[in-house]
């Protein structure tokens, strides 16, 4: 890359200017698959965080990874979402979309939306504020200076605050709801960026029975509308959602398959009870 | 329809915040009776407000359009600015240049072009960057260009380099330390260690005239009154939920899909040109500007403005701008030695048990708000 532009390009990043003419397009699925990762290697001061992962998603699928702690599952979802950027491999979101040179909040624009681990919604605004900042739109400043919300994009906020259950929370602070109730804001601004590429990382960490319950049904809800990717270490709750399994060890695939034949892998039982 | 938007748009403003309809009701009392009660009523009467009084309500007025500024990009946006008073000056500075050449033949050697130090330094020329001063408009455009360019290559260079914290904060107390060293020069053309003083008239009026003040005085409530309302309708925008998300959580705001460096850099632009602003207003009324005012200490006593006022308000920092200047005013002529410690205690008290500010300990002690704190709870 020459240095003008470089320099083009760390302008746009930074004044916002031509924000919409390199607003990246949505995931082509037109093959089935919404998320190709072949070959990613990321190391860490030579410890290899991912060691040639190859994984595709395919589209409208709900696809549990499961892993070991230091298996790779977090490496992997900031691959996907830019925040690390990785040694060696391709990252492509759809037919068209190369991961790999987009930023992070282009990727979310492209559409692929993340829940963290740790809640972590905007404590000081309220229910209703956090989905109006996830809502899908022009994001660039003279926007959201400019104009208030459309009536479309009113009406989704709507729907996704019936989806996660918290019509009658919209106006409290987010940092005042409880622990579940955080967990299904974020799924629910996740909701409201339309993304095509929903990615969870442990979505029912803290959460009581009942919680987890209607969770599992929240997520396999939105399976087939979006493709969904669910980090999680609750084996119940995996075989409550999974249709396939992915097991990551030491940065790259163990094994695939349904739920039962991952369990009864031998592979996948010595890698567990080796723990 | 037109009406009711523009309706619409008031009731946003002004409704539903106590705060900003006791600043604006104040500010408006404040607006009209100071030049009542400075014209109509004779020198000798006890009603009458004497030149000076009504020309240190003036300043107040325009370091509290500074602690605005500073208000937005902290208070609101999270980025601790130390160097605001160096927009502040650069305004000031601009200013004071298109005053200097209103003194023509007036100055002590009588140069038509040359300002008095250019003719004692021996210079015989005008240099290129104080060429268009002369006119009242090209200085109006660069209080605002000059401020709100540095702002925007200073913004630029450090929120694409992702430096925030107490990096940033350092980096604006070195921005405005070098404008200071470089404004001290001689040759660097502004007047050096004394800066520009000694203005006669400014649009052909006398400086120094009652009217004059009075105007000065209006003018600095006018840019008060539109600079707040403006920085309310950025809080009060989407853009402004955008801007207090990037306060409380920068990366996840970076990955629901905002440019957070645009934002911070906007914002921060339009502060420096606020605080731009305010230090035109000022300098026409202290009759002075100097290299003093990129002091590192300025910008840091701003802060302590704001904090002390309670910050992510607005009018907190109004607030805190008239009171900490005031008690400037008592205490560096009572107990000049004392003002330091005096300065430092209250940073210290606020700090440890006022986190909002004297706003935030108002807003405690009404019942209104009490009643609420108790459903709340």
């Amino acid at each position: 890359m020459n240095a003008s532009t470089s320099l083009r390009n760390g302008w746009q990043k930074v004044f916002g200017a031509g924000a919409k003419s390199e607003r990246p397009p949505p995931g082509d699925t037109s093959h089935g698959t919404i998320l190709y990762l072949e070959d990613i290697s990321v190391s860490f001061d030579g410890f290899k965080a991912l060691n040639a992962l190859t994984l595709y998603i395919d589209a409208g699928e709900l696809r549990c990874i499961i892993g070991p702690n230091g298996a790779g599952k977090t490496t992997m979802m900031d691959v996907i979402t830019g925040k690390t950027r990785p040694d060696a491999g391709s990252a492509w979101f759809g037919q068209n979309t190369d991961l790999l040179t987009l930023t992070e909040p282009q990727i979310a624009e492209a559409g692929i939306g993340r829940k963290f681990q740790k809640p972590t919604v905007f404590e000081q605004h309220t229910v209703m504020e956090n989905l109006e900042l996830a809502v899908a739109g022009n994001k660039a400043i003279w926007s959201t200076l400019a104009s208030p919300l459309d009536s479309r994009q009113r009406t989704h906020i709507e729907e996704v605050l019936e989806t996660v259950c918290l019509q009658d929370r919209r106006d409290m602070r987010a940092g005042m709801l409880s622990h579940g109730q955080k967990q299904w804001l974020e799924i629910g601004m996740l909701l409201a960026q339309q993304p095509q590429l929903l990615l969870v990382d442990e979505p029912v960490a803290g959460m009581t029975p009942q919680e987890v319950e209607r969770t599992a049904e929240l997520l396999l809800s939105l399976a087939g509308k979006h493709s969904v990717m669910v980090v999680e270490h609750d084996m119940d709750f995996v075989r409550s959602i999974a249709r396939k399994v992915t097991v990551l060890h030491e940065g790259h695939v163990l094994a695939e398959g349904s739920i039962d034949e991952v369990q009864n892998d031998p592979r996948v039982v010595e890698v567990y009870l080796g723990e | 329809m037109q009406t009711s938007a523009s309706s619409n748009l008031w009731t946003r403003l002004i409704a539903g915040e106590r705060g900003t309809q006791v600043f604006l009701a104040l500010l408006l009392t404040v607006g009209v009776a100071v030049p009542i009660l400075h014209l109509a009523f004779p020198e000798g009467s006890s009603l009458h407000l004497s030149t000076y009084t009504v020309t240190l309500i003036g300043k107040y007025m325009t370091y509290a359009l500074l602690a605005i500024a500073v208000d937005l990009v902290w208070g609101y946006c999270g980025i601790l600015s130390l160097g605001h008073a160096a927009f502040f000056a650069l305004g000031g500075y601009a200013m004071g240049m298109y005053l200097m050449r209103q003194i023509g033949t007036r100055g002590v050697y009588g140069d038509l072009v040359l300002p008095d130090f250019m003719v004692f330094l021996n210079w015989k020329e005008l240099p290129w960057f104080w060429y268009g001063f002369d006119m009242f408009w090209f200085a109006a455009v660069m209080v605002v260009i000059v401020p709100g360019l540095l702002a925007l290559a200073f913004g630029w260079l450090a929120f694409r380099s992702r430096v925030t914290g107490v990096y940033l904060s350092i980096i604006t107390q070195a921005l405005t330390y070098a404008l200071m060293l470089a404004f001290f020069r001689n040759d660097m053309g502004f007047g050096g260690n004394n800066g520009l003083t000694d203005f006669k008239e400014i649009v052909g009026a006398d400086i120094n005239a009652s009217g004059t003040r009075v105007a000065l005085f209006l003018a600095s409530a006018l840019a008060l009154a539109l600079g707040y309302l403006a920085c309310r309708y950025i809080t009060l925008s989407r853009a402004g939920r955008v801007v207090q998300a990037i306060r409380d959580a920068e990366s996840r705001t970076r990955f629901i899909g905002y440019r957070v460096e645009s934002y911070k850099l906007w914002v921060f632009a339009f502060s420096a040109v606020l605080a731009g602003i305010a230090g035109a207003l000022y300098v026409p009324q202290v009759g002075i500007i100097n290299p003093s005012e990129f002091q590192p200490i300025n910008s840091i006593e701003v802060v302590i403005w704001v904090a002390v006022g309670g910050r992510g308000t607005l009018y907190g920092a109004v607030a805190g701008a008239v009171l900490v200047n005031y008690a400037k005013t008592y205490f560096t002529a009572a107990l000049p030695e004392l003002w330091l410690y005096a300065l430092g205690t209250m940073f210290v008290i606020v700090t440890l048990f006022l986190p909002r500010g004297v706003v935030g300990l108002a807003d405690r002690l009404t019942p209104r708000q009490r009643v609420e704190q108790a459903v709340t709870a």
